[in-house]
């Protein structure tokens, strides 16, 4: 007899790859600008931000789909959102 | 404790199988001819005979939603239906299929509308013939007692994993009290599994997603998997029906049910209520000294193919009753028998009738009128052949 | 070791991984990630057919470190009632039952088997993910579109005002309803938190603004929701058995202190079309709005 397939999934990343090639423009993180207030990390809709020990943000580049709501919600405006192209 | 015997309607009958399953949960959505048998599981869960969660939902689409999300969380779980019921919920049985969830459930068949009718044809239940549902269809209330507490031990077999729909006719069955032998709840209890040996899908401890995206070639390889299990449930069916057998002395252990075929030059071939009639009309020819046999297809999904090989090749003649149509095609169940035919290289007389359309009654005066005109060659294999009360229309 | 409060009051453990196929900057998802951060692993989610069954992932990877079905567009609180009654049967009440639905699969496919299961009381919580259209068909006007917004099925402009789904919630007595946003995560984080301490059918009703849909750039999500809010246009609230409370900071702005409806709406191309002349009949319906909520919070301090 056949084993019973079922339509299961196991969770893990990059169920879409590596979503990071999707980027046209890359958020650089300005550390000396940044509060630490950690609102980057909050709305980052993948997630594609990590603290640091200290509470630095920091972008996963494999993931970050370069959307820029981290740069125009930061208040001390410590994130450039930078072209991929240029 | 004894076995008892009660004089039950078919719907009654399902409804103590369901008692006797320990079935834990029951989505249910009234409609005739149906309700009955969720009235009776209702009194049995409310008096606390059943210990059992009926859920009284707003629609069937619910019904069976209901039914896929209790059983993904592995539990026992039932609910029955009828007609445009069926319909409604046609969506949700596809994907109870797919998803490779053990319910079980009862289809009393009725005529689809317009014009409203009750009474029954095939038409409504013959819509599951490519759903992936493991099919029966019952000729008597006993029958569909003792399939439906075997559908839940074929159903939860971990090498099927594939929902059981027990068929039978409105009224003629579901609503005709005949007496039934029960089993003893011990009796029961020992054939069955525990529900808690289903595997649950949703498990918190195992954090699966149930239907992602497939890749086109992995979603075919499934749809292959459904194909080879459902056939290999054959397997299944006759070792459940078997056992059952053994233990009721009711054997369930082939897929069709044989009435003097050993012999037969002609084979009425025919599914639920109507059987019996087309039974009574063998034993009316064979006292006239003709070699009729009768074949009842009792398990149509997965289709017993070889038990039709085999009856072909003694028989000279089948004639194959449906109470179904393929609008632009013909009798549905002809058409599975003929293909069956051809696949073997069988090139034998096959009558296509179409009978018992809309509620009409088959008797067995029809049979006898059709076994006689086809041995006069006045029918013509090649056409569907409409008969209702024993004329041609 | 820093953390910053509200990191703290989030959690920092992730139960959606990265990698997704959600769109730049969509709502839904991070709506997705704070709904998981606070209901955790002992959690079951629920789905009908929407941009989540693409944001699930594929059979390669799943997106969700919990237990997950997909279901028919319809069907969702219908499932979710079998898995909860299932759990219950199996002595699991410890589980979370959770639906996430969108527009489509909540105001209009998903109607009746929220009603069902709404007036049965199964313990779910049901989150309504309103994008305001059939994003993942391609923009299609449902139920929740509000008047004035472009589809590709309202191309004009969609005629008819958005349904007032909190209301038909509502008219079920459910134990908890409330409105969130994706732009107020904290705010969302509590009343995901309240509603799975109460026993019953919960409502949330979260706004999750979709860049493709709305027609605005991807770095807009967060400051549209927030204006949204601003506006007066999205109202942040909660009903507990029945009694309205607003929550900052729609609480602060029963005396119109809000920014004007056009520093929301013409953010978005889907509104780029509206003229003076619609502008103030989608400004009456806010008012009216407001002019009700005002209404029965006098009427429950009579009370």
């Amino acid at each position: 007899m056949g084993e019973v397939m079922y339509p299961v999934t196991e969770p893990g990343e990059g169920a879409a790859g590596k979503t990071g090639n999707w980027r046209w423009q890359k958020p650089i993180i300005i550390i000396d600008k940044c509060v630490k207030c950690g609102l980057c990390w909050v709305y980052c809709p993948e997630p594609a931000i990590y603290l640091d020990k200290m509470g630095y943000p920091h972008v996963n580049y494999e993931w970050c789909k370069g959307c820029g709501i981290c740069a125009h919600e930061c208040p001390s405006k410590a994130i450039e959102m930078v072209s991929e192209y240029e | 404790m004894s076995r008892t015997k009660l004089v039950l309607t078919g719907n009654y009958a399902s409804a103590y199988a369901v008692l006797h399953s320990k079935v834990e949960i029951v989505p249910a959505y009234p409609i005739t001819p149906q309700t009955t048998i969720v009235e009776k599981i209702d009194e049995f869960i409310e008096t606390g005979m059943l210990d059992a969660t009926m859920v009284r939902v707003e629609s069937e689409h619910s019904a069976m939603a209901v039914a896929i999300g209790a059983s993904a969380v592995g539990v026992r779980t039932y609910t029955a239906t009828s007609s445009h019921g069926l319909l409604y919920m046609y969506e949700n049985l596809w994907w109870a299929a797919n998803a490779r969830l053990p319910i079980v459930a009862t289809f009393v068949t009725r005529t689809l509308g317009p014009p409203w009718n009750i009474w029954s044809d095939h038409q409504d239940f013959m819509t599951l013939r490519d759903s992936g549902w493991i099919l029966f269809m019952v000729k008597d209330a006993q029958e569909a007692y003792d399939l439906t507490i075997q559908a839940f031990k074929i159903a939860e077999n971990p090498d099927v994993r594939l929902p059981v729909g027990i068929a039978y006719d409105a009224f003629v069955i579901s609503h005709t009290a005949e007496p039934v032998e029960l089993l003893t709840q011990e009796e029961a209890d020992k054939f069955l599994p525990s529900p808690r040996a289903i595997q649950p899908l949703l498990d918190v401890d195992k954090p699966y997603s149930i239907g992602n995206l497939p890749r086109a070639d992995y979603h075919y390889i499934l749809r292959k998997n459904l194909w080879e299990n459902i056939l290999d449930a054959k397997k299944a069916i006759r070792e459940v029906g078997r056992e059952y057998g053994e233990l009721s002395g009711r054997d369930y252990s082939s897929l069709v049910e044989e009435y003097k075929c050993e012999d037969a030059d002609t084979v009425f071939i025919s599914m639920g209520a109507m059987a019996g009639e087309g039974m009574d009309a063998v034993d009316k020819l064979r006292d006239k000294g003709y070699k009729v046999g009768h074949l009842t297809i009792r398990t149509y999904r997965p289709f017993p193919d070889h038990e039709i090989k085999t009856i072909a090749e003694n028989a000279k003649r089948l004639i194959v009753f449906s109470r179904a149509l393929s609008n632009g095609k013909g009798g549905i169940l002809y058409d599975d028998i003929a293909s069956t035919l051809y696949r073997e290289g069988q090139r034998i007389e096959t009558y296509d009738i179409i009978a018992g359309l809309a509620g009409t009654e088959v008797s067995e005066e029809d049979f006898m009128k059709i076994y006689y005109d086809t041995r006069s060659g006045k029918l013509d294999t090649g056409k569907s052949i409409f008969i209702r009360r024993g004329e041609y229309v | 070791m820093y953390r910053p409060k509200i990191v703290e009051n989030l959690g920092e453990d992730e139960w959606i991984y990265a990698g997704h196929p959600a769109c730049h900057g969509c709502g839904a998802a991070l709506g997705l990630r704070h709904l998981l951060k606070t209901i955790g692993k002992k959690s079951i989610l629920v789905v009908p057919a929407g941009c989540t069954s693409i944001i699930a992932g594929t059979m390669n990877a799943a997106t969700f470190n919990i237990p997950f079905i997909h279901t028919a567009f319809g069907a969702a609180a219908a499932v979710a009632s079998g898995v909860a009654e299932a759990l219950s049967k199996k002595g699991m009440d410890d589980i979370n039952v959770v639906v996430w639905a969108g527009d489509g699969g909540t105001y209009d496919i998903g109607l009746a088997s929220l009603s069902g299961a709404a007036e049965r009381g199964h313990n779910i919580l049901f989150v309504l993910d309103d994008n305001e259209a059939y994003m993942n068909t391609g923009i299609q006007r449902s139920g929740g579109t509000p008047r004035g917004a472009w589809t590709t099925t309202t191309i004009t402009g969609k005629k008819e005002e958005k349904k007032d789904i909190m209301k038909i919630v509502l008219s079920h007595h459910v134990p908890y309803a409330a409105t969130a946003s994706v732009a107020y995560p904290l705010d969302f984080n509590r009343k995901v938190k309240k509603a799975l301490g109460i026993k019953g059918f919960k409502f949330i009703h979260l706004m999750a603004p979709c860049p493709p849909g709305w027609r605005f750039e991807t770095h807009m999500t967060i400051e549209i929701a927030r204006r949204a809010v601003l506006s007066g246009a999205w109202i942040l609230m909660e009903y507990e058995n029945g009694r309205l409370r607003l929550n900052p900071p729609s609480s602060n702005m029963l005396d119109k202190r809000r920014i004007s409806l056009e520093e929301y709406l013409m953010m978005q191309g889907r509104f780029k079309h509206v003229k003076r002349e619609l502008l103030e009949e989608l400004k009456r319906d806010v008012e009216l709005r407001w002019s009700e909520i005002k209404e029965i919070l006098e009427k429950q301090g009579k009370q």
